[in-house]
């Protein structure tokens, strides 16, 4: 799996940690900081802490081991905000580092245009027409409206076969930085220079035109709630310590607010929003915007197209019957000159089942008959032969028509075949029946364990196939879904997604035609695959760039897992809280009220250890959990309660235990000095 | 087994019991079934109707709701205040009690209004009959109020998507006719019967053995406090509340008025899942609620048996339990446990000294009121917890991977502005009041009994009763002057009204979305596992906000005991 090599890349490269490094203290300036309430607030009590810290030196009449813990308490609440600064820095560099080598690869690409000139791709505007033959690099993404290629999309998908694109149809588009292999194609642009799908998503990522989902809105109250509740117990603890005669340092009153206030999940929170669409590309995803990664999480229906998702490719031809009296030979020969002509992959599939080159017939002057729906069938007529191909009832009366008897035991495979979920087609040759050709659907392996996750998820899986209902139903339980839509026509979709929207279920499906435009943009989350059409890739607010119609479950486990980051940090967070209270409380008020020793269960060396200890514990946290946010909580698809209950228990009990340990260390080494 | 302990299990138990048919028959009496009374209410209630032109047909939005619950209680505000301003001149009024002050009058109508009756002054000799009447009538109404505004909460997670929520007279109605009255009835009975007054007589004299003339205050006091308990009001006929003789007069009425005030409490919770449909999601909030309670009760009862160990060094007996402030004829056990149950449900009746529990005790009862949300008053109890719900389903929905979703309803971000600001409301009346009263100790810190941390758990204890619309004293503050009666009555009304409109507006909101169906991804809210959840959030909240004053007050004096 070439996706799963680019999951694999380290998280940390030298040039993404220095880029970061920079970026941390960039980001501090207070315009920036501003939007992250939370630490702007740390910032605030940094600055505040500077001028008690200066005076404190200045004035004289501190003790001067007093004004040593004021500056340590400055510094660390500095490095709190480079921390904090550094996760998104490193979440966002590495999202750029990520669509950077995308768009690298066209910036320097000159295109040549249809009138002669060459310009550099940065200038071609959206109608333009330009021309590319082997071996040239395609300048921009476009349409082909002239011609057949085939392209290596490798830099793209990092998938090495190369790929067919042809003027017309749903294959007809074409990605900037993808090279022609062969032949010569016309490509239209589609897209104004800056606003590809790529420009799009490098923004998301660099933040610039980057808004906060609606959970994340959500969230970031819950946490300035949590933020006001600590505010207003701050500042009521100033004159309750004084009614009590145990009057509290400015020092020790910032570092209580700071350690209590949420600066693990506050720090971490744009981060991990960034690191979900950085997931989202490495698993070769484009997302026009981070609430489609959201709401993927929340899919609860997925709609599928049967032919290359659910089976591999197109039917296939899997066996030749013959009628009673007639060489197999015959029959396989007549089955491939009918399908000299037929370029559908059914058609290529029997040329292949056959293993026989069409040209070694040698037929003379030879006339195709193309596939109507009127005559359902398709063949060739040279010398004295007429040979035809197609449906069963099409072929019959052709041959009763012709006054010739249609066999009863071609009758018997035909039905044969089609309980079995295969597609008969009966082969004639001068109105006389041949034989059957058996087409059958081949269900990718594995793909029935897929849809069981899916399942586990509380997904429902519909089937959509052109094919009859007996068919799709057998081919539905073979592969597991949940549901199918049999003889689908493009609003069929369209109504299933309505219908299921209206019940008020969420639903995800993928598509490439641009018959399949109106269905991605009523979905909820429609992927379109980058092989797709222009406008079915405008519908969608995803493409995928592999074409891989079963990427829908990994951005399914993408957006739960940036819930569940989310969740779990900030669970994680507000756990911390307890340990703080335990380690700065007693320390704030022992020296006035030595009976509180009692509440210092850590055993914390001296009231400055403790605090410094819980403050420097608060800041180094938030590195620790960098890996995490950028990686993300892993889903296991175990039901909701069982989840929860990991959940609570790792990073709830977790965030409860973890402090006390991590305090009493930091306490331990840092008594050593002071 | 210790009878004392054994008597109060037994109480429980059997409250327990009953609550569960009762529940059924409330959440009858709201779905507008018929019921038993109906034959006999029916046309009264009518009659009201056509007088006041109210059409209960009309179903309400939950702002209409709010508008008419907020109207109708500022009715009652300045009709409160007329008379008790007024009392001396009007009729009932054998002991020629003088007219109420205006700030004594604000804070004593204002409490009543709340449900919350803290009271800066003595029944004895502060009120008339006439006024002690109106109180009385305000106890039924105010938890008529809460009632019916937990009744619009039934009705919005009944409906899969509708703005249609009921009408708040009829719920308002419905609960003081077929739910209080009934069973204030029962209570007053057993009371009276035991010898608690029900006169409009004045004083009584006795004289005693030694020829001196007693004057002995007696009232209709009865009926006032049944409904003081069935209404978990709290406030008292008598100063002494239910350690006066003539409220409590014995063990068996003690047990009964801690009947009263849990039934309605416990019932409700069971009335929503028979309302609903989810009978499993009520026994999860009875489960979570129960805990909390057991937690707060049964360390409050051992300590209180226990006895003060400082009274022990001195070479005292104390075996029958930390006896200062209590009465014999309840005992230890019974005053331990009354004590959380009157903090835990917003009662705020007292059978002993709060001031005298042992400090732990002082601060789990403390801490009883700032949850406010195990059990709790009449219908309120369950608002305060449904916003613990929304604050739970919140973060267990993202550590699912899950948008947050609350009974097939998406919780988004207004739903959790208002959750939020509800859930500040509370730490920010109870720290903020208490530190102006620490701050300026002229005004507040100066009229206390105590200095040192026991003072400052009697400044604590006050913000939070009145916060927490309970309304039980700590005592041992002189509380009947300009500053105690003015900041605790906004604390009141702040305390009462937001955290009653905030719910409301949720489940309003709630109720208007689009119904989502459960599937396998869905977290389920009728589990164990949510139960912890919420519990958690319920701990982490309180412990969060209020850790630091609570250091300062009573777990300072344990410590320094």
């Amino acid at each position: 799996m070439k996706s799963n090599n680019k999951n694999n890349q380290k998280l940390f490269t030298k040039e993404i940690v220095l880029e970061s490094l920079k970026q941390s203290f960039i980001k501090l300036h207070p315009k920036l900081m501003v939007k992250n309430p939370i630490m702007f607030l740390v910032e605030i009590c940094t600055v505040v802490m500077l001028l008690v810290t200066i005076n404190s030196f200045f004035s004289g009449t501190d003790h001067l081991q007093f004004s040593i813990y004021n500056l340590l308490i400055t510094i660390i609440l500095f490095f709190t905000l480079l921390f904090a600064n550094f996760a998104e820095a490193i979440a966002e560099a590495r999202g750029k580092a990520q669509a950077d080598s995308l768009r690298k690869t066209r910036e320097e690409t000159p295109a040549r245009l249809a009138d002669g000139r060459t310009i550099s791709s940065a200038a071609l505007k959206k109608g333009d027409i330009f021309i590319c033959e082997a071996g040239d690099i395609i300048a921009t993404d476009g349409e082909i409206i002239e011609g057949l290629a085939t392209i290596d999309e490798s830099a793209i998908t990092g998938e090495s076969a190369p790929v067919i694109r042809e003027s017309g149809g749903d294959k007809s588009s074409v990605t900037g930085g993808t090279k022609v292999l062969s032949d010569k194609i016309k490509v239209k642009v589609t897209t104004e220079p800056g606003e590809s799908f790529l420009d799009k998503m490098i923004a998301l990522v660099e933040g610039a035109s980057r808004q906060k989902t609606p959970n994340e809105i959500a969230l970031t109250i819950l946490l300035a709630g949590f933020t006001l509740v600590f505010i207003i117990v701050t500042v009521t603890l100033k004159p309750f310590a004084d009614y009590a005669n145990a009057p509290i340092t400015i020092a020790s009153f910032i570092a209580l607010f700071v350690c209590l206030i949420p600066t693990t999940i506050g720090g971490l929170l744009s981060a991990i929003g960034i690191a979900g669409m950085d997931r989202a590309l490495r698993a070769n995803v484009i997302t026009k915007s981070g609430k489609a990664v959201e709401t993927a999480g929340d899919i609860d229906v997925l709609l599928l197209d049967k032919t290359g998702t659910i089976t591999i490719g197109n039917r296939k031809a899997t066996q030749f019957y013959s009628a009673n009296g007639i060489d197999e030979k015959q029959m396989i020969r007549a089955a491939v000159l009918s399908s000299m002509s037929d370029d559908t992959p059914e058609g290529k599939s029997i040329i292949e089942l056959a293993g026989v080159n069409p040209l070694s017939y040698a037929v003379n002057a030879p006339r195709f008959i193309r596939f109507s729906a009127e005559t359902r069938s398709s063949g060739i007529d040279f010398e004295q032969s007429r040979i035809r191909k197609g449906a069963t009832d099409a072929i019959k009366r052709i041959v009763e028509k012709a006054g010739n008897i249609f066999p009863e035991e071609i009758e018997v495979k035909v039905r044969e075949i089609s309980g079995k979920g295969g597609t008969p087609l009966v082969v004639s040759e001068n109105e006389k029946a041949l034989g059957v050709i058996e087409l059958q659907d081949i269900v990718k392996p594995g793909i029935r364990e897929r849809f069981e996750r899916l399942r586990k998820m509380g997904i429902k899986t519909v089937m959509v196939t052109g094919d009859n209902p007996l068919t799709a139903k057998f081919i539905a339980e073979k592969a597991g879904v949940d549901d199918f839509i049999a003889e689908a026509k493009p609003e069929d979709k369209m109504n299933y997604i309505k219908k299921e929207q209206s019940a008020g279920r969420l639903v995800a499906m993928m598509g490439d035609g641009t018959n399949d435009a109106p269905a991605l943009a009523q979905a909820d989350v429609g992927v379109a695959m980058n092989s797709g059409t222009q406008a079915a890739k405008e519908a969608g607010n995803m493409v995928d760039l592999d074409n891989d119609p079963t990427k829908l479950i990994e951005v399914v486990e993408i957006g739960k897992q940036l819930l569940m980051t989310r969740g779990t940090l900030t669970t994680f967070s507000i756990a911390n809280d307890v340990a703080k209270y335990f380690a700065i409380i007693p320390a704030l008020f022992i020296t006035a009220i030595p009976a509180l020793q009692s509440l210092n269960i850590m055993a914390l060396s001296s009231p400055q250890s403790a605090i410094l200890s819980a403050v420097i514990f608060n800041a180094i946290i938030i590195p620790f959990l960098i890996p995490l946010a950028l990686k993300g909580v892993a889903y296991k698809p175990i039901g909701a309660s069982a989840l929860l209950r990991r959940n609570l228990l790792i990073y709830g009990l977790g965030g409860l235990i973890a402090p006390f340990i991590g305090i009493k260390l930091i306490d331990i080494i840092v008594s050593l000095f002071i | 087994m210790n009878t004392e302990i054994l008597g109060i299990i037994v109480m429980f138990t059997a409250t327990l019991a009953l609550a569960l048919p009762f529940g059924k028959y409330m959440a009858k009496v709201y779905g507008g079934e018929k019921t038993l009374l109906d034959p006999v209410f029916n046309p009264i209630e009518k009659a009201c109707y056509k007088i006041s032109g109210i059409n209960i047909k009309k179903e309400m939005n939950w702002k209409e709701h709010m508008v008419a619950l907020l109207t109708i209680n500022l009715v009652w505000f300045l009709l409160g205040m007329l008379i008790l301003m007024t009392q001396q001149w009007l009729p009932f009024n054998p002991d020629h009690n003088p007219n109420m002050s205006a700030d004594l009058a604000f804070n004593t109508t204002i409490s009543f209004v709340v449900n919350c009756n803290l009271q800066h002054y003595s029944g004895e000799t502060g009120v008339s009959y006439l006024g002690q009447m109106w109180l009385m009538f305000l106890q039924f109404v105010s938890a008529g109020t809460g009632l019916a505004a937990a009744a619009i909460l039934f009705k919005a997670f009944r409906e899969k998507t509708t703005d249609q929520l009921g009408n708040f007279y009829n719920f308002l109605m419905k609960s003081c006719t077929r739910i209080l009255l009934p069973l204030s009835l029962v209570v007053a009975l057993l009371l009276v019967f035991n010898g608690t007054p029900m006169t409009f007589e004045g004083k009584d004299q006795i004289v005693s053995l030694q020829g001196d003339t007693v004057n002995v205050s007696t009232g209709p006091a009865a009926g006032f406090i049944a409904i003081k308990h069935v209404g978990t009001n709290g406030g008292g006929f008598f100063g002494a509340n239910a350690a006066h003789p003539f409220e409590n007069p014995n063990y068996l009425t003690n047990m009964v008025v801690m009947f009263a005030q849990l039934i309605v409490p416990l019932a409700m919770i069971f009335a929503f899942g028979y309302f609903t449909g989810r009978k499993k999601f009520s026994r999860m909030i009875f489960g979570v609620m129960t805990v909390g309670f057991l937690l707060l009760t049964l360390p409050n009862i051992n300590m209180e048996t226990n006895g003060n160990p400082a009274i022990a060094a001195m070479g005292i007996d104390d075996s029958s339990g930390a006896t200062e402030g209590k009465e014999i004829r309840f005992g230890a056990a019974a005053t331990g446990f009354w004590s959380i149950v009157t903090t835990v449900i917003s009662t705020g009746s007292v059978n002993g000294m709060h001031d005298s529990t042992m400090p732990l005790s002082g601060m789990n009862e403390l801490l009883a009121m700032m949850v406010n949300a195990f059990y709790g008053g009449c219908g309120v109890g369950l608002l305060n917890f449904f916003i613990f719900i929304i604050l739970a389903v919140f973060i267990s929905g993202l550590m699912v991977g899950r948008t947050p979703e609350f009974m097939g309803k998406k919780i988004e971000a207004r739903e959790m502005k208002i959750a939020m600001i509800i859930a500040l409301l509370h730490p920010f009346l109870i720290l903020v009041g208490t530190a102006l009263a620490t701050a300026f100790p002229a005004q507040g810190a100066s009229t206390l009994n105590n200095p040192g941390f026991h003072g400052f758990s009697e400044i604590l204890y006050e913000y939070t009763s009145s916060a927490a619309n309970n309304g039980s004293g700590f005592e041992g503050l002189g509380d009947n002057n300009l500053w105690w009666n003015i900041t605790t009555g906004f604390v009141l009304i702040l305390g009462r009204f937001l955290p009653i409109i905030g719910p409301i507006a949720i489940a309003g909101l709630l109720a208007n979305k689009k119904y989502i169906p459960e599937s396998n991804g869905t977290l389920k809210t009728d589990t164990a596992t949510f139960g912890l959840m919420v519990f958690a959030v319920i701990a982490i909240i309180a412990a969060l906000s209020f850790f630091p004053a609570l250091t300062l007050g009573p777990i300072a004096e344990y410590f320094s005991m």
